[in-house]
């Protein structure tokens, strides 16, 4: 690190102050490298400020405003503030809309000591598509059955309290759509809003995702690494399917709801942290207390607010009004024009019993509109297994036996069984038509030779 | 292998977007082949570098930030892209070649890079 750089950190301890602010800041030197950097913009850059000190700024925001080190070297000159929009790559290879407030940093003697720069994130006021921004959450919660209403009115009781909550209901409900939802509306709105799936990750792993590790924890922990606990600060961390965290890690859950900090794995220091907590789970928490899987501690300490998403088939009306937002969306998506359905196929839609919620739903819509050739979705547009619907047998206590991803295996056109699996029909039944010609397969599906042969390779149907 | 670098004066340039200069280095066997060629873009363009990299039949590609759908379209053009590298290119270049090099890789280089580099 440049002599400089340490004399900067010498005089002044910024990191605490810029760190409890939401938006991304960095501290740059005279010679425009990064000094010091908050937890935020480590956020957006996916770069920890240990890893940014001592290199051009730059290179760490990638950010587009013109050749910003002239324009970063002019504020450091002259001592004007640039205020000015533009966009950065973030980690996760998106785009995002920021604006930039450049002002320089003077020391006792009035000279030019660094730059401090503030980067907003104003993609929320800015959506790419020019519409009005969502800011509530809510206008894409559709419903207007009353157990959705009486859900609508809680929502806001639940978004201006800082408590945290357990959203339970069947997969497919929405649970995750609610919580951000609540998040939105909470007065943690401008701060990060993260999510982690408690079932997808092994043991070991999830800790250090949730509350970071610090260097030489583990083979392989080469840096330090903040969690997403402290990614989260004064935001919202939304715990889904909370019901498959393990046992040592509620515990570890559990202080950080008592105490509000803990320690990153392999670390000395405790870590503070004012984060939200609202978890999320399809199994029966209550059950799982019972059988000792899950601490009755958090499970109390959880269960402060609750909120329990109806399943579809509770939802008087509400199928009809899912039917038609599907359809107009899947058709602008998908650059179709059906109008409608037949009253049959109303009929057969309104009547199924959708074990998977809305979530099924939208996939029988989105199979009915890539299959249907007409200007309304008939009955023969419909995925077979709707027809001969299978008894939802599942209780409550069997509904434990459902493990995210444990081994299930979907047929062709079943339910979540995804459009790849309906294409890979299609071109099946074509060739067989065509008795295997390929030229004349490509011309009933309405696709180049080429597309087809792309297709095949891909379902590895050569 | 052939390597194509998005380069800013000395440095891996950090927007694969805003790109208006690559370098393009052959290797084999963990050595580079002959003098890497550099190519000046008429104008910085993700869409025209992309036809540019399919055009050359590169194999890997070292960059700094890209979007999400040019790293998808290489991807899908089974085109390895090494991304968010920080530091000199040629240091990169070497790293690539050895096979250490890592998307996210801040090269030791990156922190001697001074004003004299602009």
């Amino acid at each position: 690190m440049k002599s400089t750089t340490v004399a900067f950190i010498d005089k002044i301890k910024i990191s605490e102050i810029i760190n409890g602010v939401p938006h991304g800041i960095a501290i740059l030197d005279k010679d425009l490298c990064v000094v010091e950097m908050n937890n935020s913009l480590e956020l957006l850059t996916g770069v920890t400020a240990s890893e940014a000190r001592g290199i051009r700024a730059d290179f760490i925001l990638r950010c587009n405003i013109g050749k910003s080190s002239k324009k970063f070297r002019e504020v450091l000159e002259t001592g004007n503030s640039l205020s000015v929009a533009g966009d950065i790559i973030t980690q996760h290879h998106q785009k995002s809309p920021i604006h930039f407030t450049v002002s320089s940093i003077r020391d006792d003697s009035g000279k030019a000591a660094g730059l401090c720069i503030f980067l907003e994130d104003i993609s929320v006021l800015q959506s790419v598509d020019g519409k009005e921004p969502n800011l509530d959450g809510v206008k894409d919660i559709l419903g207007r059955s009353q157990k959705m209403l009486e859900m609508f009115e809680l929502m806001p009781v639940l978004a201006h309290t800082d408590a945290s909550i357990l959203i339970t209901g069947e997969t497919g409900t929405g649970k995750d759509m609610i919580a951000e939802a609540i998040h939105r509306a909470s007065s943690r709105t401008r701060h990060p809003f993260i999510k982690i799936n408690c079932g997808a990750l092994p043991e070991a792993l999830l800790e250090s995702e949730l509350f970071g590790h610090v260097r030489g924890a583990f083979t392989g922990a080469v840096k330090d690494k903040p969690g997403l606990f402290s990614l989260a600060q004064n935001g919202t961390i939304f715990l889904t399917e909370i019901g498959d965290l393990p046992l040592s890690l509620q515990v570890k859950l559990l202080s950080v709801l008592d105490d509000k900090e803990f320690f990153p794995v392999g670390g000395v220091k405790k870590e503070k942290v004012d984060v939200r907590i609202i978890a999320a789970t399809h199994r029966p928490l209550r059950e799982l207390v019972r059988r000792g899987e899950f601490r009755e501690d958090l499970f109390y300490r959880l269960n402060v607010l609750r909120l329990h998403l109806p399943a579809l088939r509770e939802r008087d009306g509400d199928i009809r009004l899912l039917l038609d937002h599907f359809l107009r969306k899947l058709n602008t998506d998908l650059g179709k024009s059906i109008k409608g359905y037949t009253s049959k196929a109303i009929e057969i839609l309104t009547s199924y019993h959708y074990p998977g919620n809305v979530r099924e739903l939208r996939n029988i819509i989105e199979y009915a509109v890539h299959i249907c050739q007409g200007k309304s979705v008939k009955k023969e547009c419909l995925p077979e297994y709707v027809f001969s619907p299978q008894e939802d047998s599942r209780t409550v206590g069997e509904e434990e036996k459902e493990q995210p991803g444990a081994g299930q295996t979907q047929s062709p056109g079943s339910p979540g069984g995804g459009w790849s699996d309906i294409e890979k029909e299609m071109i099946l039944e074509a060739l067989k038509k065509t008795g295997g010609n390929r030229s004349k397969a490509a011309k009933i599906l309405g696709w180049g030779r080429t597309t087809l042969w792309r297709k095949l390779n891909r379902y590895s149907l050569n | 292998m052939k390597i194509l670098i998005t380069v800013r004066k000395n440095w891996v340039a950090p927007r694969f977007d805003l790109t208006s200069e690559v370098v393009i280095a052959l290797c084999e066997d963990q050595h580079i082949l002959g003098s890497p060629r550099t190519i000046l873009m008429t104008r910085p363009s993700a869409e025209e570098l992309c036809a540019l990299i399919i055009k050359e039949g590169i194999n890997t590609v070292i960059c700094g930030g890209i979007e999400e759908s040019h790293l998808q379209y290489l991807a899908w053009k089974k085109i390895r892209v090494i991304d968010s590298v920080v530091g000199p290119y040629a240091e990169a270049l070497k790293a690539a070649v050895a096979g250490f090099l890592q998307s996210g890789t801040i090269l030791p280089g990156a922190k001697q890079g001074g004003l004299n580099d602009e």
